[in-house]
């Protein structure tokens, strides 16, 4: 499968004196984490399908830094930033695409008062846009009659109030969507933002992803789907310790289409 | 002898009035202990959100139950108070119901007076009974005991007593009565006095007319005691609201300079600062005390009304950690109110007291607990912002004093070194695809 990806990066574009229509951020987890890898690669397999003019940064991407700001450390998330920026601007970057919506949101809202002005869209909002235009065509019958809960990601549904784009897509792999008791902007967070994800919890009754699970859980789906992949990261554990894994998926939305479209 | 009524009216007034005044200075003086924030931008954008949440009433509204509850006692307190104008230039000049020779009108709104009292009469005792009988959970978290519990009932107890001394005053004054136009409810209470003399149902009307005003004047100072203070900062708290993206974290401009520094091959850092560029000391990040945090956060912590929507959205509350967004408002209040008396005692001048936010009030264990979902600020139904105060103490902790949890530590040398949050090598970013 992997040699029919085609990820051209940034550099290669500039030695060709080309632009690429959109710059795609895979971000620290979408590069490294095992699970954030295969939603990277589905992603791909979708901007590949669509014929979309892209390309990444590759090693002279660095982490966004936003971890690092919601842990405190200011002075490390701005080193990260203006350097990133410093990268992007020489690209002459107009519009990024990410997968991760802590990627997003920082890219978005955080680098413009140091520099950096960009267009900044999540992955569900450009394959909605991809759909909507005609540029990408979903058919499929793989999740027919299956039944699927969209967790919402804190930072791409209250921080940034965008609901409606994964939902939108999700309708196209023709599965029943089933709404969790909190979504939208009353979604409980699966855990794992603030920089949670690299820590041990607080002591408290229960983690997080498992009270999050149960939520999701109670609408008896077949697949629990995400678009973070930290949230991917929780909600898979917290299936596992409701001993669910065998009945029910998690998927982020790119894979859903991915696999939809039999890529 | 004639006057005397009006002169210890006047008096009560001058007093109830002129102590809140002094008090409301003093809540001015102790927001602007805060660090300045510019919050001029986008006037008309913060209007409109003042008007819709805060007169509005838009975000109560979500809870429905407690939402409609509270828009009637909310239209209750602003409509019945036009009652109090009338009480007051009577009180002053010895007239009686003096807006009752505007003709039929009068009748009207005094009708509508009416209704509202019991319709908040009902409101206040449900509140009272979801407070103390169904115990909703909100109410009896772990910061909710002693005077914010009390605080809560009080309040209630107040609006109760005044609503019935209303009523009273209107079913046992012979005149109003008589006249038979809008006295809509008192009419059915007008017959349980039936059978005593005039002159007594006389002193049961004065009686209830001056408790009510006295009642009025009473809560009006209880407030700047009280949770109860957001009937007015309500307004300007959602006015200067947080307008950007909830997701989007304030940039600390010390930083920035820093950064820019250190960034720069030209820069000299060894370099003694030019002529007219600031010398002053460090800035401090982060915050420690109340000080540090700017003077919005500081009028949200007095607007706070302890309703507890944030703490029972938030992902750490409910899953039994120590962090609750609502005890960092409260928190934040109490340790202003103490810098407040401090200055107060030493002649406005701060004398160091050992204390601060940090620690004394709030814990790294409640602070390292927040995952910045932004629940809290999503619940709030007058804009206020705890994630923001949660997150420039994690500023203090990390930049101040290299107190972060271990893992993060780890966390973040990682991204120091090798540009992620795990020990991989940058140069291994793009492996992932021919893996």
């Amino acid at each position: 499968m992997s040699e029919l990806l085609k990820v051209p990066t940034m550099e290669e574009y500039m030695a060709q004196g080309k632009q690429p229509e959109i710059l795609f951020w895979v971000g620290s987890a979408g590069s490294f984490d095992d699970r954030a890898k295969k939603i990277t690669k589905a992603f791909v397999k979708i901007l590949n399908k669509a014929n979309v003019d892209f390309a990444v940064l590759g090693t002279e991407e660095s982490c966004t830094g936003d971890i690092a700001k919601r842990a405190g450390n200011e002075f490390l998330f701005q080193m990260q930033a203006v350097t990133n920026i410093e990268i992007l601007n020489a690209y002459e970057v107009k519009k990024i695409v990410t997968c991760d919506p802590h990627s997003f949101n920082c890219l978005k809202n955080e680098y413009p008062e140091l520099g950096g002005q960009y267009e900044v869209v999540h992955h569900t909002q450009f394959i909605d846009d991809l759909i909507a235009s005609g540029r990408l065509k979903v058919e499929g019958d793989l999740y027919n009659g299956k039944k699927i809960t969209f967790h919402d990601p804190c930072y791409l549904g209250r921080a940034n109030s965008e609901y409606d784009a994964p939902r939108n897509v999700l309708k196209h792999t023709k599965a029943n969507i089933v709404e969790m008791k909190r979504h939208k902007r009353t979604a409980l967070c699966c855990g794992a933002g603030g920089a949670q994800m690299f820590k041990e919890p607080e002591k408290g009754d229960m983690d997080v992803n498992v009270l999050r699970t149960e939520d999701a859980l109670e609408t008896k789906p077949n697949i629990i789907a995400t678009g973070c992949p930290y949230c991917n990261t929780m909600m898979t554990d917290g299936v596992k310790a409701k001993e669910k894994e065998s009945e029910v998926e998690v998927l982020d939305v790119a894979e859903l289409i991915a696999k939809t479209l039999g890529l | 002898m004639e006057y005397l009524p009006n002169i210890i009216f006047a008096i009560a007034l001058i007093l109830g009035f002129g102590y809140f005044t002094k008090n409301v200075k003093k809540l001015v003086r102790n927001i602007k202990l805060g660090q300045d924030v510019d919050v001029s931008d986008n006037k008309s954008e913060r209007f409109k959100n003042m008007a819709r949440i805060a007169l509005g009433q838009s975000k109560m509204v979500r809870r429905p139950v407690s939402g409609f509850l509270h828009v009637i006692v909310y239209l209750g307190f602003i409509i019945i108070n036009i009652e109090v104008l009338e009480i007051i230039i009577d009180g002053l000049f010895g007239t009686h119901r003096i807006f009752s020779s505007i003709g039929p009108l009068y009748g009207v709104l005094i009708g509508v007076f009416e209704v509202l009292a019991v319709l908040v009469f009902v409101s206040v005792t449900i509140f009272w009974i979801r407070r103390n009988i169904i115990k909703i959970k909100r109410f009896w978290k772990s910061e909710m005991t002693s005077w914010p519990k009390n605080d809560g009932n009080f309040i209630l107890y107040f609006e109760m007593v005044l609503m019935t001394l209303f009523l009273v005053m209107n079913a046992t004054d012979v005149h109003f009565q008589a006249m038979n136009s809008g006295n809509v409810i008192s009419q059915f209470i007008a017959p349980l006095f039936s059978g005593l003399p005039e002159s007594t149902l006389h002193i049961i009307e004065r009686g209830a007319w001056w408790l009510h005003i006295l009642g009025i004047l009473v809560f009006l100072n209880y407030l700047y005691f009280s949770k109860h203070l957001h009937i007015l900062l309500a307004f300007p708290n959602t006015y200067y609201g947080k307008i950007k993206p909830k997701g989007q974290v304030n940039n600390l401009e010390a930083v920035t300079k820093e950064v820019k520094m250190m960034m720069d091959p030209n820069a000299d850092p060894f370099a003694a600062p030019s002529e007219g560029e600031d010398e002053d000391v460090p800035a401090k990040f982060g915050a420690s005390d109340v000080q540090d945090l700017n003077w919005v956060q500081l009028l949200s912590a007095y607007t706070c009304t302890e309703c507890g929507r944030c703490t029972s959205a938030c992902p750490a509350n409910l899953t039994g950690k120590k962090l609750s967004p609502r005890k960092i408002m409260m928190d934040t209040r109490d340790r202003l109110e103490e810098v407040g008396k401090n200055i107060d005692a030493n002649n406005g001048e701060f004398k160091d007291d050992g204390k601060q936010l940090l620690g004394d009030y709030i814990t790294n264990e409640e602070l390292w607990a927040c995952t910045t979902c932004n629940a809290c600020v999503e619940e709030c139904p007058v804009s206020i912002d705890p994630l923001s105060i949660i997150l420039e103490m994690r500023r203090y902790l990390v930049m101040e004093q290299s107190a972060a949890p271990t893992e993060l530590n780890t966390m973040m040398t990682n991204i120091e070194n090798n540009g992620a949050p795990w020990p991989y090598n940058q140069m291994d970013r793009l492996n992932w695809v021919k893996e």
